[in-house]
């Protein structure tokens, strides 16, 4: 960014915030001068637009005014939400009930897609191929119709190497490094304790390295972890930067001829570029020891929308990111983001997190996560 | 938030413009760009599709109808729409008559429910109440330290119990009573909602507490699966309001778009950056005009205040006016803009703003080549650049790390500023009291800023958009 925009921009917020406020008080004033009277409210909704100083002047929270109760205005939307469910559980038994493949059918099946978050074009992807072999009669039962489509999803799923990558020709003394990296609250510290029970129990000297050094509390989190596993464990100063910390973990890993490090890093959204520089930072200096990284894996939270693509996006353009672990796949979401993820920007979904419980991630297989994907709760 | 929606309307208004009419056609291309914005802002498959049958309801009306401009019949149909859906009023609270008021929070892990209390806490205080906090999530590891660091950070007494989360949210109550915090927040464990042995501990924890309100905390990025989230906890505990947290990305929120429509309670409150304080209530009314690109002055303004010295804006606004503003009082105002929250935030906030700047991504990092550069200057040079030389020049350079060339250029762009400020506080003081902001529509780059002037001194609503 140039710093002559920057400076325009400034300078045209400057003043107007600076005028705002001056401005405002100033009609407040004369208002409050001149119409001493209270306002009636008028009983109709306000326009949508009103007059900046009144909305400024009502303190929302004292209003004396009763909680509206909010109007149920489609009274029968729950009921329909409901029946739509049913109507799903088979999104299947619907399109099987037809005796025939008909402009419902495909309805079911976008829907059915859509609901588990597949998205929209992804979702038409799908359904396009599959209309040009029902116009083609290459597919002419419903039944046929819906193991197409299974088929076809996991067809596009496979070919991927989801093997987390753990490099053994590595000299003793040069550590692997997987790097966990994502948006806030999606599990990564959880799955960095699952997984280093995991290694550990493979036979693997662990280390963690607490990079979060944001979240309060973050590497007390992942402290009890490590005691739980009976692992190393590197912590840095609350606020401290996450770059040494890691780094720290690395060398003292190298030191005592640890395998694996695990590398928690903050939650961080991918819109704020200076986070994101930061983990750049973090990922650079996590090699500058003697480690590799030779996985940076991207942690997903199954109940994430179509916001996800952007997510893996920004994650990948700042870490090279290898691998997208799918947390939280036990509740009623889906997850079916992933399948975007993976098939537009080719970035391979390598586990999948299915419970509290230290055995509940698993490898990630495709047909399971399809036929899941269609399942309801 | 909703930005594509927005973009997209513009696009078919702009598409529509010129048409005489609407044919049943265009309603339904229209419809299918609609649905589609919607869709990828995550909003329900079955809201969806009743909005969208409504939506077109009015717009076929539209095509019988000549009055309006068919792109504006179009985007007012949307806009009552939307408007309708995230409905209504901002969630006043009521406190209890005999305190302390109960607050309980829940929601999936991982939502952001421990750092909402924190800040929920924050903003009671700034209400002038005295919360207690109390930490009844005992199943992850280290949350109820999470929750003494926040309080710690703000301020406000935690209670926690390590035995037992039902036995903490009673205990905590009384707590309260006893050190007369007149309002008490309820933190419990994420929990999945299919999850039955959890969904009946914190209905047991509702019951021992009797809450005043209950919240429920989702995720801005929630797919789909939000609507049986919330109608799960909605049937278990009888929601009173949703926080939406971390609505600072690029996520839509449809989700919450989706729950209030399904379960008829409004969001409450939503969480807006990774600070303590970036927490607001949540005005339903603003937010419609946000989808539609109109900007979210109110909320603006109400973060300009907190951020802004009353009176030193004003003498910084009287120097302005007479042409004699410095850069030490341009340095002070960018410090004040920097309090109220990411840049990137405010931008996208601000009606009228091009999309390349909307889009344009400035950390508040890349203000620390302006303010390096002011800060090389002596106090006679900040006070009147136009003594600043060429030796002048190269020692500001020099001082701040950067070339000779920025110093000249922000030190132009400044004079171009400061005579375009004359001029408009000259034109300010005839039109009076409206104090719009003319003549900078006309500075070479500058966003147009008519809407903006419009809602700051006129009688509010966007030209262009139907009332």
């Amino acid at each position: 960014m140039e710093l002559y925009w920057i400076f325009l921009i400034l300078a045209v917020a400057v003043m107007v915030f600076g005028l705002g406020v001056v401005l405002i008080n100033r009609r407040r004033a004369q208002r409050t001068v001149v119409s001493a009277r209270p306002a009636p409210r008028p009983a109709a909704p306000p326009p949508k637009a009103a007059d900046p100083g009144d909305a400024i002047g009502d303190t929302l929270v004292a209003e004396p005014e009763p909680v509206v109760e909010p109007v149920l205005e489609p009274a029968s939307l729950r009921d329909r939400l409901a029946k739509a469910r049913l109507a799903f559980t088979g999104a299947f038994t619907g399109v099987l009930g037809r005796s025939a493949i008909t402009d419902d059918t495909w309805d079911d099946l976008e829907e059915a897609l859509l609901r588990a978050d597949v998205g929209l074009g992804v979702t038409e992807a799908l359904l396009g191929d599959l209309k040009e072999r029902v116009k083609a009669k290459e597919i002419t039962e419903p039944s046929a119709l819906l193991d197409a489509l299974q088929h076809d999803m996991v067809a596009r799923l496979q070919g991927s190497d989801r093997t987390v990558r753990f490099d053994d020709t590595l000299e003793p003394g040069c550590p692997n490094v997987w790097m966990f990296v994502g948006v806030n609250g999606v599990g990564k510290t959880t799955t960095i304790g699952k997984l280093a029970r995991q290694q550990v129990d493979s036979g693997r000297s662990v280390l963690l390295a607490a990079g979060d050094t944001f979240r309060a509390a973050a590497a007390e989190q992942l402290g009890t972890w490590a005691e739980r596993s009976g692992v190393d464990f590197v912590r840095g100063a609350d606020g401290g930067d996450p770059s040494s910390v890691i780094f720290d973990g690395v060398e003292r890993a190298a030191a005592k001829q640890i395998d694996l490090v695990l590398a928690d890093t903050a939650g961080r959204l991918h819109t704020k570029t200076n986070l994101m520089e930061e983990l750049k930072k973090v990922r650079r200096v996590a090699e500058k020891g003697a480690g590799t990284v030779t996985e940076t894996l991207l942690v997903i939270d199954a109940t994430t929308g179509q916001n996800g693509l952007a997510q893996a996006r920004e994650f990948r353009e700042a870490t090279d990111v290898t691998g997208v672990v799918l947390t939280k796949l036990d509740g009623s979401a889906r997850g079916g983001i992933v399948f975007a993820i993976e098939t537009e920007l080719g970035i391979p979904i390598k586990l999948v997190g299915i419970g509290e419980q230290i055995g509940d991630l698993v490898p990630f297989d495709p047909a399971e996560f399809v036929s899941a994907l269609f399942d309801t709760y | 938030m909703f930005d594509n929606l927005s973009n997209r309307l513009d696009g078919i208004v702009k598409r529509l413009r010129g048409k005489g009419r609407l044919t049943e056609a265009d309603v339904d291309e229209v419809m299918k760009e609609i649905r589609s914005a919607l869709l990828e802002a995550d909003v329900n498959v079955t809201v969806v599709r009743s909005v969208c049958n409504r939506i077109r309801e009015h717009a076929i009306g539209a095509t019988r109808s000549q009055a309006l401009d068919p792109g504006q019949q179009v985007v007012k149909a949307v806009s009552d729409e939307l408007t309708r859906i995230l409905g209504g009023e901002t969630l006043a609270i009521k406190y209890a008559p005999k305190p302390p008021t109960v607050i309980l929070m829940a929601g999936l892990q991982g939502s952001g429910k421990t750092t909402a209390t924190g800040k929920l806490a924050h903003w009671f205080k700034s209400q002038g109440r005295q919360p207690l906090l109390v930490g009844a999530d005992l199943q992850r590891p280290a949350a109820v330290e999470q929750l003494r660091t926040l309080g710690r950070q703000v301020d406000v007494p935690v209670f926690s119990d390590p035995q037992d989360p039902v036995l903490t949210a009673f205990e905590g109550v009384e707590e309260a009573k006893r050190l007369g915090r007149d309002v008490v927040i309820v933190d419990t464990a994420g929990r999945l909602s299919i999850d039955a042995e959890m969904m009946e501990q914190v209905r047991l924890i509702s019951g021992a507490v009797s809450p005043d309100y209950t919240f429920l905390v989702i995720d801005a990025m929630t797919g789909q699966d939000a609507v049986q989230t919330a109608e799960a906890f909605h049937h278990t505990l009888q929601i009173d309001g949703v926080i939406l947290s971390k609505l600072d990305g690029d996520a839509r929120g449809g989700a919450a778009l989706s729950v209030k429509e399904v379960i008829g309670r409004p969001i409450a409150f939503a969480s807006t950056g990774e600070k303590l304080d970036a927490f607001e209530q949540f005005h339903p009314d603003r937010m419609a005009g946000r989808i539609l690109g109109m900007g979210d002055m109110l909320t603006l303004i109400e973060q300009a205040e907190k951020a802004f010295e009353a009176d030193q804006a004003e003498k910084a606004a009287a120097r302005l006016m007479e042409g004699e503003f410095t850069l030490d009082d341009f340095l002070e105002q960018m410090q004040a803009l920097k309090k109220m929250g990411p840049l990137s935030g405010i931008l996208g906030m601000m009606p009228g703003m091009p999309k390349e700047l909307k889009n344009a991504k400035i950390g508040d990092d890349d203000l620390k080549p302006i303010e390096a550069i002011i800060h090389s200057m002596t106090a006679e040079e900040r006070a009147r650049p136009q003594i600043i030389s060429g030796s002048r020049r190269a020692r500001i350079a020099r001082g701040s790390g950067r070339e000779p060339g920025e110093v000249s250029r922000l030190v132009k762009q400044f004079g171009e500023m400061q005579k375009m400020m004359k001029k408009m506080g000259m034109s300010a003081g005839k039109k009076g009291k409206r104090g719009g902001l003319p003549g900078l529509g006309g500075m070479r780059g500058m966003p147009d800023m008519s809407e903006l002037e419009q809602m700051m001194g006129g009688q509010g609503g966007v030209p262009g958009l139907p009332r």
